[in-house]
C-alpha cells in the first residue's frame, strides 16, 4: 500500500515512516475551522468553497503551487487581508466555534489569539528587546519585571535568547536573516497566541536557518496549533501531520501527511507531490 | 574555406568591439564635460560669493542692525531675527500639517480617487510660483487683518512652501515602508494608527528629517513670497504681528542700492544664506545615508 520510493526524498520518508501513525484527519477536534470560505481579490475568486479543519496542537502544512490560494487562506485565519480595499471573504472560519468572518468579532481579539510570522522577517525599528515587549503592551499590563521573564521566556521558545541575551538593547536590524526569523517568532510567540500561522517562514532563510525553524515548529505544536505554508514538499513531510493540498483555488485533498506523501487518492495530489508540474 | 571563414568573423568581432570602445569613450567623455559644466557654475556662483562675502563677514553682521548709507559699521541682525522667526514658524505651521495630509495619502487613501486627486494637487502646490502664494496670503490675511504686513503673515507664506514639499516626502517615506511592516504589526493586534505612530513613523523619520530640512534649505532663500507678507523693516523689530526684515529682502534692496557700504552687507548676507542651504543640505543627506546603511 504505502510505495515510499514515490516520495520527494528518501531520508524524509524514512521519517516519514518512523513518525507515529497519524490518522485520517480527525472531524471533532479542529481547533480552526473553515467551512464554505470563498474569498475574492476584486473579481479574481482565490478561494472556492473550501472546508477544512485545523486540528488542535498539530501542524497542518498548505502546500500547492504558486497563486493556488494556499497564502491566501493562511491570510483569512486572522483577517489581515482587510487591510486592503477589494478583498472580501464569505463563508465561515471558526475559532473554538465562534466565526471570526463575523464583522462582530474584534480585530485585537482574534489577533492576539492567532498569531502570524511572515515570509521575509521584518524585524520593527527597535531594539531587540522592544521587538517582543512591543506586541504585549497592547494587551497587557506588566510590571518591568514581569515584562522581562516574559521577553525571556518567549527569546527562549524561539530558540534565540543564547545568541540575544547580551545585546537585548541592540537594534534587531542587526541580526542575521535567521535570527531576525526567530525574533518574529518569539514576537508572534510573545501574545501567548493560540494557533501560529506561518507564511513560508523558511523560503529567504538559509539551509542552517531553516534547520533551526524546522525544529522549533516540531516543539512549538506542543503548545500551539500550527498552519504552515510552504513551498518545498520535503519541509511539509518533515514538520507536519497534516496536509493540504491545493490548486488553483480549490481545496485538492487534505489528509493526514503520511497519506498525502504515499497514498493519495487524487491524480493531481500525485502529480505534484512527484514533481511532473507545480 | 573553413579556417577562413573564422578568421572572417574573427575580423568582424575586432572591429565590432573596437567601435564600441570609440563609442563608449566618447559618451564618458560628453558625460565628464556635460558634469563639469554645471560644476563649474556652481563653483564660480560659490567662489564669487566668497571673495566679495568674505570681507563684510564679521561679528558685527551679526549684532548691528542696518546702518545709513554710506556710514561705516553695521549688520543685519534684524534680518537674521527675522528670517529666524518666519522660516521658524513656516516650519511649525507646514510639518505638522505636511505630515498629517502625507500619512492620510499613503497610509488611507493611497489608491483611492481622492487620494490620486490629493496627490495631483500637492503637486501643482509644489511647483505654484511663490509670488502666487505671496499674493494669495496677502489677500487673504493681510488684507483682511487691516492691510498690516506681518512676519506671521510672511510665515504662513512660507509655510505654504513647507506644506507640498513635507506632504510628498512623507507620502514616499512612508510607501518605501515594506507591507510586511504594517502586515506584522497588525497581526499583533495593534491598531492601526498605532502602528503608523509607533512603528512606521520610526521607519520612515530619517526620509521625513530630511524632507523638512530641505523645505527649510528652499524657504530661507525665498523674497518672492515675503514682499507682500512681511514686507521687510528697516529697524530691529521682534514684533511678530508687524512688518519684520529678512536676510533675502534685504538683500535684494541693497544689492540694488547704489551705497557701497550696502552692497558689501548684502554679499556678506548672500554668503550666510548660502553656507546656511549647504549646511543643511549636508545634514540633511547624512541623516539619510545614515537611514541606507543601518537597513542593509
Amino acid at each position: 500500500m504505502t510505495d515510499l520510493s514515490r516520495t520527494p526524498d528518501m531520508n524524509d520518508a524514512i521519517a516519514l515512516a518512523q513518525r507515529p501513525p497519524v490518522n485520517a484527519v480527525p472531524a471533532g477536534t479542529a481547533k480552526l475551522a473553515a467551512s464554505g470560505l470563498d474569498f475574492h481579490y476584486g473579481k479574481f475568486h482565490a478561494l472556492k468553497n473550501i472546508n477544512l479543519p485545523i486540528p488542535e496542537k498539530r501542524v497542518t502544512a498548505l502546500i500547492g503551487p504558486s497563486g493556488c490560494g494556499k497564502s491566501t487562506l493562511l491570510r483569512v485565519f486572522n483577517r489581515i487581508y482587510a487591510l486592503y480595499p477589494g478583498m472580501y471573504a464569505t463563508g465561515q472560519v471558526l475559532l473554538d466555534g465562534e466565526d471570526i468572518l463575523d464583522p462582530k468579532y474584534s480585530m485585537n481579539r482574534l489577533r492576539s489569539k492567532v498569531g502570524m510570522v511572515f515570509q521575509k522577517p521584518v524585524p520593527f525599528p527597535m531594539t531587540i528587546f522592544e521587538n517582543v515587549a512591543y506586541g504585549i503592551r497592547h494587551h497587557e499590563r506588566l510590571s518591568k519585571p514581569e515584562m522581562v521573564d516574559r521577553v525571556e521566556l518567549a527569546l527562549r521558545q524561539a530558540a534565540l535568547w543564547d545568541e540575544v541575551k547580551d545585546k537585548l538593547g541592540q537594534n534587531a536590524l542587526g541580526l542575521s536573516g535567521g535570527q531576525q526569523q526567530r525574533l518574529c517568532i518569539a514576537r508572534a510567540v510573545a501574545l501567548r497566541p493560540e494557533v501560529l500561522l506561518l507564511d513560508e517562514p523558511t523560503s529567504a532563510l538559509d539551509p542552517i536557518s531553516t534547520s533551526r525553524i524546522e525544529h522549533l515548529v516540531e516543539e512549538l505544536k506542543d503548545q500551539y496549533t500550527i498552519a504552515i505554508v510552504t513551498h518545498n514538499m520535503q519541509q511539509a513531510a518533515r514538520i507536519s501531520d497534516y496536509t493540504a493540498f491545493m490548486y488553483l483555488g480549490d481545496l485538492v485533498e487534505h489528509d493526514a501527511t503520511r497519506t498525502i506523501f504515499s497514498n493519495p487518492s487524487q491524480k493531481q495530489t500525485e502529480d505534484y507531490i512527484t514533481g511532473r508540474f507545480g | 574555406m573553413a579556417a577562413r571563414s573564422i578568421d572572417a568573423t574573427e575580423r568582424t568581432r575586432q572591429s565590432l568591439y573596437r567601435r564600441r570602445a570609440v563609442t563608449n569613450a566618447v559618451s564618458v567623455t560628453l558625460a565628464c564635460v556635460a558634469a563639469l559644466f554645471g560644476l563649474a557654475f556652481l563653483a564660480w556662483i560659490l567662489y564669487t560669493l566668497l571673495r566679495n562675502g568674505l570681507p563684510g563677514l564679521s561679528l558685527h553682521l551679526f549684532t548691528q542692525d542696518q546702518p545709513p548709507p554710506n556710514e561705516a559699521g553695521g549688520g543685519l541682525r534684524h534680518a537674521f531675527l527675522g528670517s529666524f522667526a518666519m522660516c521658524g514658524m513656516a516650519i511649525l505651521i507646514g510639518t505638522p500639517v505636511g505630515i498629517a495630509a502625507g500619512t492620510w495619502l499613503a497610509e488611507y487613501g493611497d489608491r483611492s480617487k481622492l487620494g490620486t486627486a490629493v496627490r495631483f494637487v500637492n503637486d501643482i502646490l509644489m511647483s505654484a510660483p511663490s509670488i502666487v502664494l505671496g499674493l494669495f496670503v496677502y489677500a487673504l490675511y493681510v488684507m483682511q487683518t487691516g492691510g498690516r504686513f506681518s512676519a506671521v503673515a510672511g510665515a504662513i507664506a512660507l509655510g505654504f512652501i513647507v506644506l507640498p514639499v513635507v506632504v510628498r516626502t512623507t507620502d514616499e517615506m512612508l510607501r518605501l515602508v515594506p507591507s510586511q511592516m504594517r502586515e506584522a504589526a497588525l497581526s499583533l493586534g495593534i491598531p492601526q494608527w498605532k502602528v503608523i505612530v509607533q512603528v512606521l513613523y520610526r521607519s520612515a523619520l530619517p526620509g521625513i528629517v530630511t524632507g523638512v530640512m530641505l523645505a527649510l534649505a528652499r524657504i530661507s532663500g525665498e523674497t518672492a513670497p515675503l514682499i507682500f507678507t512681511a514686507f521687510g523693516n528697516e529697524f530691529f523689530s521682534s514684533d511678530i504681528t508687524g512688518p519684520m526684515s529678512a536676510v533675502p529682502l534685504v538683500m535684494y534692496k541693497f544689492a540694488g542700492s547704489p551705497y557701497e557700504n550696502w552692497q558689501h552687507l548684502a554679499w556678506a548676507g548672500a554668503l550666510v544664506v548660502t553656507l546656511f542651504v549647504l549646511l543643511i543640505s549636508l545634514v540633511a543627506r547624512t541623516v539619510l545615508l545614515r537611514k541606507k546603511i543601518s537597513h542593509d
